[in-house]
């Protein structure tokens, strides 16, 4: 902690904030004390409010203590600043900041009929308010005024009053030919809402077939209607569209990602099973019969432990009682509960971590992390010490690591391991000065010295007896190794 | 309340809170699941009380008839007497800044070809333009930027009334397709505003942060215990010492806030020079001020050290080290240790994807055998049902196979000058110092057409995706401006998709520049941030409670 604050106080080119505690004992404060306090109690009253508000709002007037004040002086705003200074503080939610001319504004035509449009600036006011008082004589207005189902509209200003949030009757358009003009007029005014609208229609009064077939004709039209279906999850007419159009890869990812929403494992289960043949692409298929490989195996481990856990028979799960079942983990989660609780099983179980690691072709790199990372867990060290240990044809061994030994340290280290275990890897760390580095971050006395004495540098290996304890054996052996 | 409103309420499924009113408003953006809440909400009422409550509906910014077609398979769109719609396209967030505030623009343009959005783009332009005057010049770049500049002219057409005789605010309007540069909001925001953001997420100009660096030191309060509710913040440019620093590298926001304190500090010592009443009365006159410029001194300061620690950090460094590789074309073709590590380590699966995709990106796609292997690894890692988030990035365009066999980022970078050596992040002199090197391609494309204009850069447009163009708004003979000499111009530059706080910091720099010539105003779908954006395109794992 000091450590930690004597380096802020450094980065802060020793600021001087900290006097304004307002903790000084001096009689004159006493007044200051007093306004602080009031500005802060008044800012508590507004900050509750403003809570309040600042759910439905976007942007409310900034309401505290900074804000309202600032607006008193911008004395000291940099030259440079000047220029925006002088908008930003009308307010940053305010639009005052654009210059405007008021009074010369009316809403053009384009929003005739929608004369509910809040005037722009009072945008900007807390909107919700702006917008009921706005509201509220409209809301007076007879329905009748809204809907007109009895004219005669043309597809054209049919969709145009939809546009402006009017409703109309679509049912007038009987005939295929209507409905298509409809369909055009809409997708020609990129209105979404207003195409979902007639689509929706569309899908109510045609066959299947003949919309499917309309609509390959009809990109933008045929785009609406699939993000719709997935919205409201039709799944099935989904599946017979994208069947239809020959989308094959989408039909399969979109039924693939129906499984998310069963919960019972077994029924998931048999679902997956039924994806395996889905036309995925090449890359994906394997991925997908993993997938179901993978909670199968699931399963099995699953019944298999909870069975072992609850008759208290295993020492391993007594000890560590699992925490979550397996089920739907991930592969590498998987392979570290095996690597955690069954690691010494024969290859020919399923829950065997060797098991795991042939079926799903896990890479030499990930089995060696997770498994290390799982026996360093339980201490086992010499679990540890087994996995980078390899034997020559001669009977010599010889340690090996796929992912470097300077990882191998960092996670022995997160796992605490202890100096002896750690500084054995520390020692393989083929780069010296990473192994320096290490050794020296972990207190790896023994390491250090000795790479300083490899390294002849009798300048550094003084120096580093002031950090060995004194009278230690480490002191000694670095005495040893300088009076020679 | 002065409008005789009772109570505001969140919206939350359930039984609605007990209030004593007739009316009750539903605000909503017209979204399925918020209409699950609203029909759950209105199938609780009590019908039994008296009097009876009435229920009405606001659709911000469109009435949406699937929404309501919705409520009507529900069985309850009877119960509302009025259904009408607030058409709030831009929010303005900032003197310079506004918002459609729309999350899912970007997935529903290039994922779901739903162009929904783009129209109400069109129509905010629209109201910008019948209040701030018809913007003569619109330039444009990508398929959207395309779509919302034929929508204006055609909404401009039909509604030939819209000329109005308002005098231009804005002399040019340009619209960019986020997909155009899908690489600046993959990289590491550095900004003061943007590390903020990257660390905290800023909600609407509010920030929430822990606590612990907030306690008020008080005397006699040691005891006590911390507060344990995060400490929210609103951040905008009324606020003096924000409005300064905010734009700034974040490593040269420390300086600014040690002269600041300085100043304070200095201004505080002066009571003690006060003498006669008049000057105490003066000095206490200030007091209001003086202890919101303190107040305002100290959050920074804290948070500030709240980002500090981060930006420290190790890994933080690792990371920033590998996008930088990346984006000055590093090393992009192979696949690259620390995201393996970072898998390894189960490090946050958003993180990852932001890392390859911007690898993706800056390499014009990864080779098969480099994406196949980081895609497994993922799986592996994180579970096989992502493979449906890979394939929306993949659709998006963030993460692919490299195609055409040529990588195109090294031309695009050194034609740009996407990649700056010698950055000064204190007294800046390139808009690269808001990514410390990297100047976003999104802001470097506004920059080059203002000076000396696109036709230099015509072969590297062709590069990125989507058309060039630029299109023409006849203004009447008496609106035409007079540029007085030394006069800025002001460019609207509106975002399909997404902006971030960085960019928006590199186009106030540009407005800022003495012989800049143009001021900047921003538009944009929504605020992001890569984790936000990639976010909005990952496939929802959580089944629906239903």
């Amino acid at each position: 902690m000091s450590r930690a604050r004597a380096d802020e106080e450094e980065y802060w080119h020793s600021s001087k904030f900290r006097a304004f505690t307002f903790d000084d004992e001096d009689d004159e404060l006493s007044q200051l004390k007093e306004s602080k306090r009031a500005v802060n109690s008044l800012r508590d009253i507004v900050d509750d409010d403003d809570d309040d508000l600042e759910r439905v709002s976007w942007s409310g007037e900034p309401v505290g203590s900074i804000s309202w004040s600032i607006k008193e002086t911008a004395s000291s705003s940099t030259s440079s600043l000047e220029g925006r200074d002088s908008s930003l503080q009308k307010g940053s939610s305010s639009y005052a900041a654009f210059p405007k001319q008021v009074s010369s504004y009316s809403l053009s035509s384009l929003f005739k009929g929608r004369n509910k449009l809040p005037s722009f600036q009072s945008l900007s006011d807390a909107l919700s308010d702006t917008g009921i008082k706005n509201y509220a004589p409209e809301l007076r207005k007879p329905k009748a005024d809204y809907k007109d189902y009895s004219s005669d509209w043309s597809p054209k200003d049919t969709v145009r009053r939809m546009q402006r949030g009017k409703v109309c009757s679509l049912e007038r358009f009987r005939s295929l030919q209507d409905k298509l003009v409809l369909l055009d007029e809409a997708v020609a005014g990129h209105d979404g809402n207003v195409i979902t609208a007639v689509l929706i229609f569309l899908k109510r009064t045609l066959r299947r077939e003949i919309l499917f077939r309309e609509l390959e004709v009809r990109q933008v039209a045929l785009c609406h209607l699939i993000h719709f279906l997935k919205e409201t999850g039709e799944q099935k007419l989904l599946l017979d569209l994208l069947r239809f159009l020959d989308r094959t890869e989408e039909v399969a990812l979109s039924q693939y990602r129906e499984h998310l929403n069963i919960q019972d494992v077994e029924k998931r289960r048999e679902f997956l099973k039924g994806c395996i043949g889905l036309p995925f692409s090449a890359e994906d298929t394997s991925h997908i019969q993993d997938h179901y490989t993978l909670l199968e195996r699931q399963i099995i481990i699953e019944a298999n432990d909870r069975h072992l856990e609850s008759a208290g028979q295993s020492e391993i799960f007594r000890k560590y009682p699992r925490k979550a079942s397996i089920l739907n983990m991930p592969l590498v989660t998987t392979l570290f509960y095996s690597c955690f609780y069954h690691y010494t099983e024969a290859e020919g179980t399923f829950s065997s971590p060797t098991n795991l690691k042939k079926t799903f072709k896990i890479p030499d790199k990930q089995y060696v992390l997770t498994a290390l990372a799982a026996r360093a867990k339980l201490r086992a060290w010499d679990d540890v010490d087994a996995l980078f240990t390899t034997k020559n044809w001669l009977g010599y061994t010889k340690k090996k690591a796929p992912i470097g030994f300077h990882r191998v340290v960092e996670i022995l280290q997160r796992n605490n391991a202890p100096v002896q275990v750690l500084q054995e890897y520390v020692r393989l760390v083929e780069d010296v000065e990473t192994r320096l580095n290490l050794a020296t971050k972990y207190k790896c006395h023994d390491v250090v010295i000795e790479t300083y004495r490899d390294l002849k540098d009798r300048i550094q290996l003084t120096a580093y007896k002031c950090k060995v304890e004194r009278g230690s054996a480490e002191e000694d052996k670095i005495n040893s190794i300088l009076n020679n | 309340q002065e409008h005789e409103v009772e109570k505001m309420f969140t919206l939350k499924p359930g039984r609605l809170p007990q209030a004593d009113v007739k009316n009750i408003i539903f605000f909503v953006r017209p979204k399925l699941e918020l209409m699950d809440i609203i029909t759950d909400n209105v199938l609780r009422e009590d019908r039994g009380r008296s009097p009876q409550r009435d229920f009405h509906i606001l659709f911000v910014p469109r009435r949406s008839l699937l929404c309501e077609q919705w409520l009507k398979e529900q069985g309850v769109l009877g119960s509302f007497i009025h259904r009408e719609q607030y058409s709030l396209d831009l929010i303005p967030f900032d003197g310079d800044l506004l918002s459609m505030e729309s999350e899912s623009a970007f997935k529903e343009c290039y994922l779901e070809s739903d162009q929904t959005s783009l129209y109400h783009a069109a129509k905010g332009l629209m109201t910008l333009q019948a209040l701030y005057g018809t913007i003569p010049q619109i330039f444009g770049k990508g398929e959207c930027a395309r779509h919302v500049a034929n929508m204006m002219i055609r909404m401009k057409r039909e509604f030939p009334g819209s000329q109005n005789s308002i005098f231009p605010v804005f002399d040019t309007l340009l619209l960019l397709d986020r997909n155009v540069d899908l690489l600046t909001p993959l990289a590491t925001q550095l900004t003061y505003e943007g590390l903020i953001d990257e660390i905290y997420g800023i909600q609407n100009t509010y920030v929430k942060l822990p606590p612990e660096k907030f306690a008020p030191k008080k005397q006699g309060e040691g005891g006590k215990d911390l507060p344990t509710e995060p400490k929210k913040l609103q951040l905008n440019s009324a606020e003096e010492l924000y409005a300064e620093i905010r734009d700034k590298n974040f490593n040269a926001v420390g300086s600014v806030l040690s002269k600041k304190a300085k100043i304070i500090s200095a201004a505080f010592e002066e009571r003690h020079h006060a003498k006669t009443v008049g000057e105490i009365k003066q000095f206490v006159s200030q007091l209001p001020h003086m202890q919101a410029a303190r107040s305002s001194l100290a959050n920074h300061t804290s948070i500030a050290e709240l980002i500090k620690d981060i930006t420290t950090s190790e890994d933080f460094f690792d990371n920033l080290t590998v996008e930088q590789e990346f984006m000055s074309g590093i090393d992009t073709d192979k696949v690259n240790n620390y995201i393996e590590d970072c898998i390894a380590q189960k490090h946050p699966l958003i993180k990852i994807l932001r890392l390859v995709c911007l690898q993706s990106v800056c390499n014009s796609g990864l080779k098969q055998k480099v994406l196949d292997h980081y895609k497994r690894e993922i799986l592996q890692t994180y579970g096989y049902e992502h493979v449906l988030t890979l394939n929306n990035l993949e659709k998006a365009g963030l993460l692919k196979p490299q195609t055409s066999g040529r990588n195109n980022y090294p031309t695009i970078r050194k034609t740009l000058r996407l990649w700056m050596d010698d950055v000064n992040e204190q007294n800046p002199n390139d808009i690269s110092y808001v990514y410390s090197g990297y100047a976003p391609l999104s802001v470097r494309l506004a920059q080059l057409l203002a000076r000396p204009g696109w036709r230099s850069i015509e072969e590297v447009l062709k590069m990125l995706p989507g058309p060039h163009f630029e299109e023409r708004q006849q203004l009447p003979t008496g609106l035409q401006k007079k540029r007085q000499h030394g006069e800025n111009r002001v460019t609207l530059v509106f975002f399909l998709g997404g902006v971030t706080y960085a960019e928006i910091a590199a186009l106030r720099f540009l407005s800022q520049m003495e012989d800049g010539g143009t001021e900047y105003v921003i538009a944009t779908t929504k605020l992001i941030n890569g984790t936000s954006w990639i976010k909005s395109l990952m496939e929802k794992l959580e089944p629906a409670p239903f």
